[in-house]
């Protein structure tokens, strides 16, 4: 059965860029090396995270920008390694978290749906039946086979959510970007997210939208600074409607 | 609907920070990473198109360059060194050719895992996958190169004889060293960002260092410290058999050692410092 299970999962974001770490000036300041350790800067992006989510659950991840919303369902997909904290995914996993992620903008719109079935590791002949059917999705008829990067913003989220919402996973990560695209397209797009979420044994979702939290969740988790706030029924994390 | 579900999504995966596994994991990304090599084939023939888009030549701009390349100096240095340059040129030709492979090589390297950034915060895709990325995307510019060889050898009159096909294990060897420097110098230079500019005029110091342009024997009784220079053995297992001058077994000893040697240690900081890549890039 899929299932989630999270035990003080702890993600810290090292900053090595910003002028601190940098190796040149670790040879020029050789005699602080012994310090380092210690005197790293990190941002502790999730801080001891413990939860358990059962087959069944919808959970919605809520709280402000920069609490960790994105930061634990890249940790759910496996992107992220904890550094601390122990974290157990069962189940096939589907993450719909950045729409344009291993797009090619030179390539055509058919070209990038088949490249994204080879990231998901199909092989070549259901990505071109895939092809076919993301085609027929997304409604973008003779823009298919044009070049990714001549497309308005509105068709490079339809062809992006057409690809990505064609698995069948049995657990769901979602990020809010799901949410643009124009009314027409948006009411079947709604159709097809409801029926892929039905069809998930675990959805997390990110979101900011709190219609949807609550007509779609039955559990939400309020995460602040890295750390859950709350944790409970949607009613009760979000108040009577 | 499709019905279908990531071969690759494990369906159950355990990450303890207590109990990391990092062996068992990092071999794991190894063998999953290999049999996707399709992925990475079809990206690095992505990769080749759009960095030629709209070109007329392509990557054949490259072999152009090194065929003005070789002609320049091959008429300069044959009469600086006093060499016929029907014996000169095949020499030249060869040395540079692999040379500039192996310098291409170096360099994306460095760039191997900081260029798939988008995709390796995104995805949970074996790292593997873009170090093979990397390593095939070389072998197809340094393909492009082949013809220029067979015209100067035609040109000069020299025809290889069957000891060539030994070039081919030589070949084998600099590949396996591209995809044990695509792992290691790209996670070097994800973390250090200082290493790739360094990396660069160190090659370029070994270029001059290395018997590219002279040729070994001008050394004389020095010649014996040359196994000592990775490059120097690694160039000469692919050009001692087109030039019919086979390598000695120590060069093949030599270069068998640096290639085992180069694999460990990518191996070795693979395995300890996988996890921290996507915190890296």
């Amino acid at each position: 059965m899929a299932h989630i299970l999270a035990d003080r999962v702890t993600i810290e974001f090292p900053l090595y860029h910003v002028g601190a770490r940098s190796l040149k000036k670790r040879l020029m300041a050789a005699s602080r090396l012994r310090e380092d350790d210690s005197n790293r800067i990190v941002v502790a992006a999730l801080r001891e995270l413990s939860f358990a989510v059962a087959p069944g659950e919808r959970v919605a991840l809520v709280g402000h920008n920069g609490a960790g919303k994105t930061t634990l369902l890249r940790t759910l997909a496996g992107v992220y390694e904890p550094v601390g904290g122990r974290l157990e995914v069962a189940g096939s996993i589907g993450s719909l978290i950045d729409p344009s992620a291993g797009m090619d903008a030179d390539s055509t719109g058919r070209e990038n749906i088949i490249l994204r079935g080879l990231f998901r590791g199909m092989p070549e002949e259901e990505c071109t039946a895939m092809a076919a059917e993301v085609g027929a999705f997304s409604g973008l008829g003779e823009f298919l086979d044009v070049p990714v990067r001549t497309y308005s913003a509105g068709m490079a989220v339809r062809l992006a959510f057409a690809v990505a919402t064609l698995m069948a996973p049995q657990i769901l990560l979602m990020d809010e970007w799901f949410l643009a695209g124009d009314a027409d397209f948006m009411a079947r797009a709604r159709e097809r997210l409801e029926a892929l979420v039905q069809g998930a044994d675990i959805l997390v979702l990110a979101t900011h939208d709190m219609s949807i939290v609550r007509q779609w969740c039955t559990r939400a988790i309020r995460l602040g600074g890295g750390r859950i706030e709350a944790d409970g029924p949607v009613e009760e994390i979000l108040g009577a409607a | 609907m499709l019905p279908q579900t990531s071969p690759d999504a494990a369906p159950l995966y355990v990450r303890d920070a207590g109990d990391p596994r990092r062996r068992e994991r990092a071999l794991d990304d190894l063998s999953t990473g290999f049999r996707r090599w399709r992925l990475a084939a079809s990206l690095a023939r992505l990769d080749i198109r759009n960095r030629y888009r709209g070109s007329v030549l392509g990557p054949f701009w490259l072999t152009l360059s090194t065929a003005i390349m070789v002609t320049g100096l091959g008429l300069l240095y044959s009469t600086l060194f006093k060499l016929p340059l029907v014996s000169y040129m095949p020499f030249l030709a060869v040395s540079l050719l692999v040379w500039n492979t192996v310098n291409q090589i170096v360099g994306d390297a460095c760039t191997s895992l900081i260029q798939s950034e988008g995709i390796i915060r995104q995805m949970p895709l074996p790292y593997t996958v873009h170090a093979l990325r990397c390593v095939f995307r070389n072998i197809i510019i340094a393909a492009h190169n082949l013809p220029l060889i067979i015209v100067v050898f035609a040109i000069c009159g020299v025809l290889p004889g069957p000891a060539a096909l030994l070039a081919i294990p030589g070949l084998l060897l600099i590949t396996l060293n591209a995809f044990a420097a695509a792992i290691l110098l790209g996670m070097i230079c994800a973390r250090f960002r200082d290493i790739g500019q360094i990396v660069a005029s160190a090659m370029q110091f070994f270029f001059f260092l290395s018997p590219v342009l002279w040729k070994p024997e001008l050394l004389g009784t020095r010649q014996a410290w040359l196994p000592l220079n990775p490059f120097f053995v690694l160039i000469e297992t692919v050009r001692g058999p087109l030039l019919g001058t086979g390598p000695s077994a120590l060069i093949w000893a030599c270069a068998i050692l640096y290639t085992a040697a180069a694999c460990g240690m990518a191996l070795a900081f693979f395995i300890r410092f996988r996890g921290r890549i996507a915190f890296w890039v």
